[in-house]
């Protein structure tokens, strides 16, 4: 019994890990329709850089050429900034602009502490999230969704060179000052072994649910996304500025990887192995429904916990070494009972 | 509209793409009688095992770049080199077999795959296309037997004789191989071809000397392994063999740790053996064992040369200085002693300063005797085995040492450690002989070589 | 002007229901094979046989059998690995163990299944739509390496789990040169091209577009859902089946299961999507952009950028080709969403008029 109970606690506890991953797909979904392959080069472009820059600072050419297409945009902005129809001109845009391009100089060849890493991580990668939606998904705007899924796999390509054109191959640790060993004291009480450090993956994790449930449900910008996560047409209808939205969404896909890449490194360390964390989170994604932040988290703990159980119990029966598709049969079988997912939206078809 | 601005645009990019179509044919001709040995670079350097790929051969071109600065080549003949990105894909691995197999004046001298996939793949081509392939400490183990894979070398040591060392390893910690008796000991593999196959060895180790064995299974990538280690809790085992690859290795410490197994009683296999299997565990690695058939380090006269004669000189390969001397670079460095040492041997008997051809350096790669003398004179002592290929023995040494990770390095735990030679040798032979006899293929007679 | 089909009149039933209408495309299909068997085998290196034609034939013939699922049946896979090892282990066995059975039956056989693998794992299609089921046939992926790694008996107890296929003997004639497996699998490859082609026109292949189109439609207008949908899971699983064989017999000859892994089943979507959803043609044109691209881009990625002055640091270039590719993939799609057959298409359009465009 007591064995039964530490592999469960220990399975829900890592399905929490999958749900983090799983969140920046349903993000995505949710807003746009996409399913975002790249989520998984996301996470691993958050954790190289954050280790990056804590090593030796910002390389110089990129950093070079990060700022010379911000000074650009920065010149943009003041021609023909969106005031310019009126005479005036978008020195805010420009001096924001130029402030992240002078700053990014700044950071050349300069290691920084942790929490200057992740912040400095954090600007670039809402940046990216930016950038791709201007770049990749703008372009395509009322493609079919193969075509928009093909475009993310193209942008893994890119990141996923980038990432090691940036920083090198080289794997490295993460330590981000949570140990991960037994809690002694549940151990001395229940005799059940749970890591401090899943323990607290998991309440960041719960933390990160709440605030972003927080933000959909009670700020403008929340409700504005879940409009146009209804119809995007209706919400263009009635001003939401979607192309906002979405770069909203995307810069926080962006930072749900930084989260899921800094838990994920330190325990496993920053490699190029991060981008397969996203292959845990799929099973996860059909069974909590991509539509559904909620379902990522039930669909992540049902997942963890069935998985690792049936690792132990079934496992050794035929050879062990099931947890490959064990997760996706689990979601299979889910499936054919309920086919839109735990939290997914029933669509009715009509001729 | 839209069609004929991209039609237009598109024209100079199809002729570049005829253009270089044709090239891509051609260009193998272009070098004429130089004298150069041609080394192909079929590796990776990008991708989930991009460290591992360009660690090693960083290490071994930069050996044979010191050869070329140093003492101009072997014999004044100079290494080239041509890189070829296979992503660890074994398609892409043959394409970049067969595009530079012909390269150079005498074509490829050899080939290291650093992919048992690929050189699986090349494995039935390279015999055809006379091109030896050296795959050492992965590949097809059978093909240590020389007389039915006379083009293959699975040089120093195979898996099989790893396992074999490992328990010898174990037993000698343990003070006797009767001291085994009743020990628990967990393989934790990784789910492939390459995890299952120490286990043949493992269980006729474990019938003859009394231990429990048990196999637990790690799907790939292994990025999450909380059921396995909470098996190996309840079991409690002596020891954990860990048989990993990629981030399973940094990711079973971290889980060792989790679950309290001491890492002192972890071995794990020279895949799992690298700065890059124990730096991202953080303190989790500290005290952890591996095997490996180098050693680590830059306090070798070999690595010192290589410091002064490519880094002094603003060359070398590797991006990251300080990973000069670490196990997968230092690897890359045997490959290159061996490489040079075959074709320096292949040297003496088809022409001093001559290039060689594939077929003359598998003559000298099945005639290497690189003793500790020799060993000495290149500034290797210690660096690797000796190794003594035969016609018979391909793998030419068998031997390993245990290195322990001290959380900053790897140190040397224990002097060259045999395998079970005649356990493991049965095996080779009579798997070699059922894949012979599969193919049809005849014993080579090691009387008549010469 | 050069493709004007004004003129060709069809006067029978037979002439309007042949395979290629157009007299053009008759032509330009004959020029193409007569070329393809009768010039390249003596024209091409080995190089160019062994490392790109055979495998860029045996790929066309993946996507060929994925593009029938996702294209024209609307099904989205992601376990077109796992029925390539499917066939081509299957084929393996039928060899190893049935003394008599000729190579071509044994590859067909393998096909057939794979076929069977293929209808198990497209049962849940009945159920699960889109991306769910795309997920959903991850688990075929992963549940058919998994299982030819753990079960020895699939890899005849090899101790390393891999298959060494034996000598490709037809009414004992042994192709052995990449000349000649170039000819064989090329013809193999035309011949299930052509199959396909027809079988897309039948009405097989419209109750599939039908479905693809709107499902709920296609069941009211009384297409039988469920024969449909595994009709296609087993023609297309079939198709992948024989091109795995292919892979292991003609191309590689040593196969292990990971070689199968998910990383094939993305590159063979790649080539679909890139090459045309829904489109014969296009499976071969993306074989050939997924094969050859990353190939030009490795060979010259040095040579250019010395000519450009640039050194680049080691492994820099495979960072940068891969940056390359995937921009490359989103510039296509940008300008041209549907892939490269439509690219063709639009082609046809401007040669129907060529010189006079208006």
């Amino acid at each position: 019994m007591q064995f039964f109970l530490e592999v469960l606690i220990g399975g829900l506890l890592s399905g929490v890990m999958y749900s983090l991953v799983a969140l920046g797909f349903v993000l995505i979904f949710k807003a746009s329709g996409v399913f975002n392959f790249a989520q998984g080069a996301l996470v691993f472009l958050a954790a190289l850089t954050t280790v990056g820059l804590m090593e030796r600072g910002a390389p110089g050419w990129i950093a070079g050429l990060i700022a010379a297409i911000l000074l650009g945009m920065a010149v943009l902005a003041v021609r023909k900034g969106r005031g310019a129809a009126l005479g005036g001109r978008d020195w805010r845009k420009a001096g924001m602009f130029a402030a992240i391009a002078v700053g990014t100089i700044l950071l050349i060849h300069k290691p920084l502490p942790f929490w200057g890493a992740v912040a400095v991580t954090l600007v670039f990668m809402v940046g990216v999230g930016v950038a791709t939606e201007r770049v990749v998904l703008r372009p395509l705007v009322n493609q079919p969704p193969i075509s928009l899924f093909m475009a993310t796999i193209g942008l893994t390509f890119f990141l996923e060179g980038l990432a090691q054109a940036m920083w090198g191959a080289n794997v490295r640790g993460l330590d981000i000052g949570i140990p991960d060993e037994p809690i002694q004291w549940v151990m001395d009480r229940w005799g059940v072994l749970v890591s401090s450090f899943d323990l607290a993956g998991a309440g960041i994790a719960a933390v990160l649910v709440a605030s972003l449930a927080v933000f959909f449900n009670k700020t403008r910008i929340g409700r504005a996304l879940r409009a146009v996560a209804d119809d995007h047409q209706a919400a263009l209808a009635v001003g939401i500025p979607l192309k906002q939205i979405w770069a909203i969404v995307w810069a926080a896909a962006g930072f749900v990887a930084l989260v899921a890449g800094l838990l994920w490194g330190a325990r496993n360390g920053v490699q190029f192995a991060l981008t397969f964390v996203a292959l845990k989170a799929l099973p996860v994604l059909i069974l909590g429904g991509f539509e559904s932040i909620a379902g990522a988290i039930v669909g992540g703990l049902i997942i963890g916990a069935s998985e690792k159980l049936a690792e132990v119990y079934i496992g050794p029966m035929v050879g062990g070494g099931i947890e490959s598709w064990f997760a996706y049969v689990v979601a299979l079988l889910f499936l054919l009972v309920r086919p839109e997912g735990l939290f997914g939206e029933k669509h009715i078809d009509r001729v | 509209m839209k069609a004929s601005i991209l039609g237009r645009s598109l024209r100079p990019v199809a002729a570049t793409l005829a253009a270089a179509a044709i090239g891509l044919g051609a260009s193998g001709a272009a070098h004429a009688q130089a004298k150069e040995q041609f080394i192909p670079l079929t590796g990776y350097w990008v991708g989930p095992y991009a460290a591992g790929g360009s660690g090693f051969f960083g290490g071994m071109v930069d050996y044979l770049t010191m050869l070329n600065e140093r003492d101009g080549g072997v014999n004044g003949v100079k290494f080239t080199f041509e890189k070829c990105e296979t992503e660890y894909n074994n398609a892409r691995g043959v394409e970049c077999y067969e595009r530079l197999k012909k390269k150079g004046p005498t074509g490829a001298t050899l080939v290291h795959p650093l992919s048992t996939g690929i050189t699986y793949s090349i494995l039935e081509k390279a015999p055809q296309d006379k091109v030896p392939i050296i795959s050492m400490g992965y590949g097809r183990t059978d093909a240590a037997d020389g007389r039915v894979f006379p083009w293959v070398f699975p040089l120093i040591t195979t898996y099989w004789s790893q396992a074999s060392a490992m328990i010898n390893y174990i037993a000698k910690k343990e003070g006797g191989h009767d001291k085994l008796k009743g020990k628990k000991i967990v393989l934790l593999y990784h789910d492939s071809a390459y995890g299952k196959e120490p286990h043949a060895v493992l269980q006729d180790e474990a019938k003859r000397h009394g231990f429990d064995l048990t196999l637990i299974a790690v799907a790939h990538p292994g990025n999450e392994q909380g059921a396995q280690w909470q098996q190996i809790r309840q079991i409690r085992p002596d020891y954990v063999i860990l048989w990993g690859w990629g981030v399973m290795n940094p990711t079973a410490l971290k889980a060792a740790q989790k679950t309290g197994f001491p890492r002192e009683k972890m071995i794990g296999v020279w895949w799992a053996g690298a700065e890059e299997d124990t730096i991202p565990a953080g303190d989790a690695a500290k005290g952890y064992v591996a095997a490996g058939f180098n050693v680590a380090g830059t306090n070798y006269p070999v690595i010192r040369e290589i410091q002064k004669y490519v880094y002094g000189k603003g060359k070398g390969e590797m991006d990251d200085k300080s990973r000069v001397g670490s196990i997968y670079y230092n690897r890359g460095v045997v490959a290159g002693i061996i490489t040079a040492e075959a074709v320096r041997l292949a040297q003496e008997r088809f022409g001093k300063g001559q290039p060689m051809t594939g077929e003359q350096v598998r003559w000298g790669i099945e005639r290497l005797n690189i003793d500790n003398a020799r060993l000495k004179q290149l500034g290797a002592e210690g660096f690797m085995p000796p190794l003594k290929v035969t016609c018979q023995d391909h793998e030419g040494s068998g031997l390993v040492k245990f290195q322990e990770w001290d959380g900053k390095q790897w140190k040397v735990l224990t002097d060259w450690i045999e395998p079970d030679r005649k356990l493991v040798r049965d095996k080779i032979e009579a798997s070699a002989a059922a894949y012979a006899k599969e193919k049809g293929i005849a014993l080579r007679d090691c009387s008549k070589e010469n | 002007m050069l493709y004007r089909e004004a003129g060709q009149f069809k006067a029978t039933y037979a002439e309007d229901q042949q395979i290629f209408p157009i007299r053009q495309d008759r032509i330009a299909i004959t020029a193409l094979l007569l070329v393809a068997f009768l010039v390249i085998p003596f024209v091409a290196s080995d190089y160019w046989l062994k490392a790109i034609l055979i495998p860029f034939l045996i790929f066309s013939l993946a996507a060929l059998g994925l593009n029938i699922l996702t294209g024209y049946a609307g099904q989205l896979s992601l376990g077109t690995a796992g029925f390539m090892a499917v066939g081509a282990f299957a084929a393996y066995n039928f060899e190893l163990r049935v003394e008599w059975m000729p190579i071509l039956v044994s590859w067909a056989l393998g096909g057939l299944a794979a076929a069977l693998v293929g209808i198990v794992f497209g049962l849940p299609s009945l159920r699960i739509k889109g991306f769910y089921l795309a997920v959903a046939t991850l688990a075929a992926q992963f549940f058919i390496v998994w299982a030819l790694t753990k079960f020895p008996w699939f890899s005849n107890y090899s101790s390393s789990g891999v298959i060494t296929t034996g000598k490709t003997e037809i009414f004992g004639y042994v192709f052995d040169s990449p000349r000649e497996k170039y000819l064989l699998v090329l013809a193999i490859v035309v011949l299930m091209a052509l199959a396909a082609k027809n079988m897309v026109r039948s009405e097989t292949g419209r109750a599939w577009m039908a479905v693809r189109d709107m499902d709920v439609a296609a069941e009211v207008v009384g297409i039988r859902m469920m024969h449909t949908k595994l009709l296609a899971f087993a023609v297309s699983s079939f198709y992948c089946g024989v091109a795995g064989a292919l892979y292991a017999y003609a191309y590689i000859g040593t196969v292990e299961p990971e070689g199968f892994n998910l990383d094939l089943s993305f590159r063979i979507l790649f080539m679909i999507i890139i090459g045309g959803v829904g489109s014969i043609l296009g499976s071969f044109l993306g074989a050939g952009f997924i094969i050859l691209f990353p190939i030009f881009l490795n060979s010259y990625a040095d040579p250019i950028a010395h000519a450009l002055g640039i050194d680049l640091p080691p492994g820099m270039t495979s960072n940068l080709e891969l940056m390359i590719f995937g921009a490359l993939i989103i510039f296509f799609l940008a300008v041209e969403p549907h892939g490269l057959a439509r690219l063709w298409q639009i082609g046809k359009e401007k040669l129907r008029l060529w010189p006079f465009p208006h």
